[in-house]
């Protein structure tokens, strides 16, 4: 079993538990927090009062610090504290420096206490797992580059001279990550808590998605068949499978999943070749994704009696079962046909919770299970409660999942339904939540047997830490790894004193196959990526312009950034997709060159509430202050799920930056052409449109809108004006056509 | 474009960091032996030591 080459000395080191501890708790702690956010914003879905009327509390500021605190506190911490006991443990050495693990561990939890301050305050990019503002995204670059460098140094001064697959992955996650989070933060500050991207509308939008979907892929997959590789066969007590198998599985799956990116933008206004590319490799993602899943189920042959018993055995097969569900659900909604259906409804949002609570959590449950007696030097406190939490545990994913299939399926069945005569079967969009308002309450109580289940495990876990105690450093031994032996020169010079010399170099070829298909490989990314991404760019670039198509006013903007402060995007679409349905209920189909000066895109991809491409072409400034201040008042709304804004009407609308904000957008390399008039007479232009939506309201509300002092100045003004021209550019007539 | 210039770039440096990779792993043999790895580290885990004072 031992390397047959020469080693040097035997060396006794220890490895830092502390830091796995401390990563350890923090996994346990956000999650619940992470999972009681989840809770609370599905009860507001089920009955819109629970948000309290207030600001911070409301939906679509809350929705983001729910799925940030799951990906990114929840797994993050995770996956921090499976890479940092298995590495050093991998490696035979302890982590590189004791000062980058403090920095990666606190500097990690200071990121998320900012988000937990930032999102409810509204401060946010609202591209989505991306929403953080730009100091905070620096912050994460930072920590990120201090935890790679922790991980590469380690690797450096290793003992083992193989690299184990599990160390495969985690690579794979730390390059890819820092590559894709850096693209898509790249944006021009405005102010500390404001800022706008360098990319708008189609590119925004495809640079997102490339980095929302490589995120699942480097941060929610590869790390957790690390995870897997590592803790699985020590639990089981057998060695994977198949050895060769995951290392197969590690490169197809890092081929084939930087493609699929734009399959979350399918029948949108992206090109189409791109759609396709994204299809056609999501299809081909489930051979490696079921590759990592048949080597994990053949790796508990032989170990399948103890999952009578033994509650980590059982949870790792329940997360490696939803890894395999899910990576199958995840190609099956790729398909155009269904995603037509499946797009934009809670089908989409079972399929994320099967991922994130069915595969992340349960690996991540396995894990704590297997590893808290070990970092505590004692036994599981109770594996009763153990147990109890996975039925919970199970159950609530269970319920949960077959809740939103279903209310998604009635969503997409009754939006894309026609009658007889060619007409929207269902119009409005009452219809549709009396049909799933039940599936809301039921998710309701699936979340709560989940996060129950989690707070067993906490008591659990905490229990026994108690009664275990705590040691900071585990000692062990291996030889030194001698400097690497050129092999290569090795084989050269043995062949030649064999008389060989001349077939060697065809030898070596043909004896290193796997490593010239792997080196083909990496060209091939390093092609596709750059391939799929520069089009794309080019294509934003030279996007056909619509003449009549022209930037947001001063108070437009303005109204736009309250728009993505309240996170209205979490729950509206801008994007008529090219489907009959969508273009019968909407309107006409979203163009690309309507977006161009959309910084960022706020395309969308759930529909909680109807789309907004066309609501300027719709809705009166009447109707959308009624119905902002209280959706259930206005006709067809009754059981409406959306939180009501009373602040907006009361709070005056800052334009202190809007000078400064049509700068910035005036200014490289962002360029929307404003004039040099438009920026300097932003804010008194603000006014002088405010001034003329608060007469028509005046006007047309007298009462409801006379009632308001001082309404120009209100924030609720800029918002409508905004809405009010979402979709109104397409058939304008030009000021310079003919 | 710009971004076109700077996404160029960075696609170039992951491209060397890849090549650099591959090139490092075929030279010191890191796929030379596909069997053993996945047993050696079963058995890495020293038995758990008496507590000790630090």
């Amino acid at each position: 079993m031992s390397d047959p080459r020469p080693s040097g000395a035997l060396e006794t080191f220890r490895y830092d538990n502390a830091i796995v501890r401390l990563f350890i708790i923090a996994t346990v702690v956000w999650g619940i927090v992470g999972m009681l956010v989840g809770v609370i914003i599905s009860l507001q879905l089920a009955w819109p009062a629970a948000n309290l009327d207030l600001p911070w509390t409301t939906y679509g500021r809350l929705r983001p610090l729910h799925t940030n605190a799951v990906i990114f506190a929840f797994a993050g911490n995770g996956i921090f504290a499976a890479i940092y006991y298995s590495s050093q443990r991998l490696l035979k050495a302890r982590m590189f420096s004791d000062g980058l693990s403090k920095m990666h561990f606190w500097g990690w939890q200071a990121i998320i206490v900012a988000a937990a301050i930032t999102l409810p305050l509204g401060i946010t990019q609202s591209k989505e797992y991306a929403e953080l503002e730009w100091p905070i995204d620096i912050a994460i670059a930072v920590v990120w580059v201090a935890f790679s460098v922790n991980l590469m140094g380690t690797i450096i001064k290793r003992r083992e001279r193989h690299l184990y697959v599990a160390i495969w992955f985690y690579l794979a996650t730390v390059v890819a990550i820092t590559l894709l989070h850096v693209v898509n933060s790249l944006v021009i500050p405005v102010t500390l808590t404001k800022s706008y991207p360098v990319f708008a509308g189609i590119q925004d939008a495809l640079v997102q998605w490339w980095y929302g979907h490589n995120a699942v892929a480097f941060l929610l997959t590869t790390p957790f068949l690390g995870l897997m590789y590592y803790f699985l066969p020590k639990a089981a007590g057998r060695p994977i499978y198949s050895y060769r198998l995951s290392i197969l599985h590690f490169w197809s799956l890092i081929f084939l999943y930087i493609w699929a990116g734009p399959h979350h933008l399918l029948n949108a206004a992206t090109p189409e070749w791109a759609q396709t590319l994204g299809v056609v490799f999501s299809i081909m993602l489930i051979a490696p994704s079921w590759g990592g899943m048949i080597n994990g189920y053949l790796t508990l042959r032989g170990a399948y009696d103890r999952l009578r018993t033994d509650p980590v055995i059982r949870f790792f097969f329940l997360g490696i079962t939803y890894y395999g569900m899910v990576t199958f659900e995840g190609s099956l909604l790729s398909l155009r046909d269904v995603n037509a259906l499946s797009h934009n409804t809670d089908w989409t949002v079972a399929h994320v919770h099967n991922g994130a609570l069915g595969w992340v959590g349960f690996m991540l449950f396995g894990m704590l299970y297997w590893l808290v007696p070990r970092m505590w030097k004692t036994e599981l406190h109770s594996k009763a409660i153990a147990n109890a939490h996975f039925w919970l545990a199970t159950i609530g994913i269970g319920i949960y999942a077959l809740s939103m299939w279903t209310a998604g399926i009635i969503e997409g069945l009754m939006q894309l339904w026609f009658n007889t005569d060619g007409t929207l079967r269902f119009r409005g969009w009452s219809d549709q939540l009396d049909n799933i308002q039940v599936l809301y309450w039921v998710r309701v109580v699936a979340g709560l047997f989940y996060l129950t289940g989690l707070v067993l495990m906490a008591w659990n876990l905490w229990a026994t830490a108690r009664r275990g105690t705590a040691v900071t450093d585990d000692e062990a031994q291996a030889p030194a790894l001698l400097p690497e032996v050129d092999l290569d020169k090795q084989v050269g010079e043995a062949l030649a004193k064999s008389g060989q010399a001349k077939v060697s170099a065809l030898h070596g070829l043909v004896e290193r196959w796997p490593m010239v298909f792997l080196a083909l490989i990496a060209v091939a990314i390093l092609i596709g990526s750059v391939a799929e991404i520069i089009p794309s760019l080019i294509q934003g670039a030279l996007t056909p312009r619509i003449a009549s198509v022209t930037p947001y006013t001063a108070l437009e903007l303005t109204g736009r950034d309250i728009y993505i402060r309240e996170g209205c995007n979490n729950c509206h679409t801008q994007m008529i997709r090219t489907l009959r349905a969508e273009v019968a209920r909407y309107g006409d189909y979203t163009r690309p060159g309507e977006h161009i000066y959309d910084r960022p895109h706020l395309w969308g991809s759930r529909r909680m509430g109807p789309d907004l491409a066309r609501a300027g072409t719709k809705l009166s400034y009447a109707w959308n202050f009624t119905h902002t201040r209280d959706p259930r008042k206005v006709d067809g709304s009754h059981n409406s799920t959306m939180p009501r804004y009373p602040w907006l009407y009361v709070d005056e609308m800052d334009l202190s930056t809007v000078e400064r904000k049509l700068s910035v957008l005036k200014s490289a390399p962002i360029y929307t052409p404003y004039t040099a008039r438009e920026v300097e007479n932003a804010e008194a232009d603000a006014r002088h449109q405010a001034g003329e939506i608060a007469a028509i309201l005046r006007q047309d509300l007298p009462t409801e809108a006379g009632a308001v002092q001082g309404l120009e100045n209100k924030e609720i003004i800029a918002l409508i004006a905004y809405l009010k021209r979402l979709g109104t550019d397409l058939n304008k007539p030009s000021a310079g056509a003919p | 474009m710009d971004i076109i210039l700077l996404l160029t770039g960075l696609a170039l440096i992951i491209f060397v960091v890849a090549v650099v990779a591959l090139m490092w792993s075929v030279r010191s043999g890191q796929m030379d032996d596909l069997d053993t790895p996945a047993l050696r580290m079963l058995g890495d885990d020293p038995p758990p030591p008496p507590n000790e004072p630090l």
